[in-house]
């Protein structure tokens, strides 16, 4: 065959995009496979009745000005030669943690984090402190200790039960594949992401960025095609020489390449490879935690109708907070917890007129893949009526838009395997991370969620450090 | 290329990969990464750009000779001898 790619990437989101980028403005030849009509993965967008909705973005995490030194922001922007305000950020009003009992705030500005800390546990400024500084000196993208798990940490620094909870809970939320825990290193990540960062919402939405990654890729000469699933990974060779050689497409078409990079996620990456290698998928190789998704569309902003200035509010409704697959119960989600997020409540050039109130869920994967097995208007049915008792759950901690809406979208786990192909639904892919990027099969590596840097700026990242690692240093 | 176009050339390519960072005034014998914030990523920009605009291979043990411009030029000129200089790829 005469079509021969240097490296072919699986998947067009976030980490394949960036990736892509890399390796075409460094003359390889390079294609990009996506199985969905549209890019994004885990972080795309839809139309629905003239209005575009995101699918994944509460919030960019990482925020940084421009030219803030040593962040993931930064980096990441000069890898792929984008400039700072091409992205026309704006930052968050503030966002909070909302517990009966508590509420903590917090901004683009840490020490607002901190004086809510000293406010609400005065007694844990000390512990609190000494926490920070241990983040600030851990060195979280090359973790020493990465089967670590955050609780156990938090627990040798802070002795107030409910503050550890409260730091629990959206570390959890926003990147967490472990039931009731997050790895310490990953904790560590997206605290600094929130605090000493902060949260920033490009204009438009996710869609901008994405024109931004898309059109940089392909005037570097790389090619991107879509509705194109693999099948198959080719290999060549037997026994300990085996190395992949290529794709065979959903349509039967073979593809060859020196190297791929998946962002399939693990397990699916290995079943690609036959059966040999999918005997190798264990079951901390699959996630669990998916998500059901209502987006309320209402006349006026929330700040408007229900004085809400919070870009994201998680809330937890008791003192102890369980970040685990619900129990089917009756409508396949969990409504103790969750994150209320408001794309109105970001600094823009061009405010949104109409308001936007986005709710999430912890839901059971199994019971809405069944439900969606079944007639439409069952799921249809079901999936508004959980989306009601949701709403009703939220509105003890922020407005409820009910009153003023005027359009309505939601998603569930099976809608989030459907486009994104992730097992389960699970956003956050396997508890078992592979921080190296290898796979047992010489030339496949892995990129993206089950490589281990999350969320979109994170997802970025990883796509630019396996392809620096595996495809573009000299001894590679 | 003498050995001013080479640190000339080099400037450039930190300036392709770094355009935020204040290239006037960098002390040639000092470290490149004590004056500005170049990480190993960028470093990796730095000799694929040299590959790319010069077709010059830097092997990985190699790499602490591009500690600072003085050492550049050293390292760099004799590879660039024979090249002309290319400046705002």
């Amino acid at each position: 065959m005469a079509d021969k790619y240097d490296v072919i990437l699986i998947g067009a989101g976030m980490s394949g995009l960036a990736a892509g980028i890399r390796l075409a403005q460094y003359d390889k030849r390079v294609l990009l496979l996506e199985r969905h009509y549209l890019w994004g993965g885990l972080n795309s967008f839809y139309k629905r009745r003239g209005r575009i909705f995101d699918v994944g973005l509460h919030a960019l995490t990482n925020f940084a000005p421009r030219g803030r030194r040593g962040v993931p922001l930064t980096k990441l922007l000069r890898q792929l030669r984008i400039r700072h305000e091409d992205l026309q950020l704006g930052e968050q009003r503030y966002s909070e943690i909302a517990f009966p009992s508590e509420r903590l705030r917090f901004s683009n500005e840490f020490a607002l984090f901190e004086s809510e800390i000293a406010r609400a546990f005065p007694t844990e400024v000390d512990g609190f402190r000494r926490l920070t500084s241990a983040i600030f000196e851990y060195d979280s993208f090359a973790p020493a200790d990465p089967d670590v798990l955050a609780r156990k940490v938090l627990s040798e620094y802070l002795r107030e039960p409910l503050l550890i909870e409260m730091l629990m809970l959206p570390m959890c939320y926003y990147g967490s594949a472990i039931p009731g825990d997050i790895a310490w290193y990953q904790f560590a990540i997206l605290f600094k992401s929130f605090y000493d960062e902060g949260f920033a919402r490009p204009e438009g939405g996710i869609r901008p960025l994405l024109d931004i990654l898309v059109k940089r890729y392909k005037s570097l000469g790389g090619e991107l095609r879509m509705k194109s699933g693999v099948a198959e990974i080719l290999r060549t060779g037997c026994g300990d020489s085996q190395r992949a050689a290529g794709v065979r497409l959903d349509s039967g078409e073979e593809l060859l390449a020196d190297q791929i990079l998946s962002s399939a996620g693990f397990a699916p990456t290995m079943e690609m490879c036959g059966a040999e290698m999918a005997r190798k998928v264990r079951p901390t190789d699959r996630g669990q935690l998916s998500f059901n998704e209502t987006v309320i569309v209402t006349d006026k902003p929330p700040l408007t109708f229900g004085n809400y200035g919070a870009a994201i509010t998680f809330f937890n409704d008791c003192e102890t907070f369980a970040y685990s697959s619900p129990d089917p119960g009756v409508w396949g989600i969990d409504t103790r917890s969750g994150v209320i997020c408001s794309p109105n409540n970001y600094a823009a050039k061009e405010p949104l007129k109409e308001g936007w109130m986005r709710f999430t869920a912890l839901a059971n994967a199994e019971h809405w893949e069944q439900l969606a097995a079944g007639p439409r208007e069952e799921y249809e049915s079901h999936k508004y009526a959980a989306s009601q008792a949701f709403l009703d759950s939220a509105a003890r901690f922020a407005p409820d838009p009910r009153p003023f809406e005027i359009d309505r979208d939601a998603f569930t786990p099976h809608t989030i395997r459907r486009f994104s192909g992730h097992p389960r639904g699970a956003v956050y892919g396997a508890p078992n991370k592979r921080l190296d990027g290898t796979t047992d099969l010489p030339g496949l590596f892995l990129m993206g969620t089950d490589q281990g840097l999350l969320g979109v700026v994170g997802a970025m990242l990883s796509g630019i450090s396996m392809a620096n690692r595996h495809s573009l240093q000299p001894t590679a | 290329m003498t050995r001013d176009e080479v640190t000339l050339a080099i400037k450039d390519i930190i300036e392709t990969i770094a355009p935020d960072e204040e290239l006037v005034g960098l002390n040639p014998d000092e470290r490149l990464r004590d004056q500005i914030e170049l990480d190993s990523m960028d470093f990796l920009d730095i000799v694929m750009e040299l590959r790319k605009r010069y077709g010059v291979q830097v092997p990985e043990e190699d790499y602490k000779e591009l500690a600072s411009l003085t050492s550049c030029a050293d390292y760099l000129g004799p590879k660039l001898e024979d090249v002309e200089l290319k400046v705002g790829c």
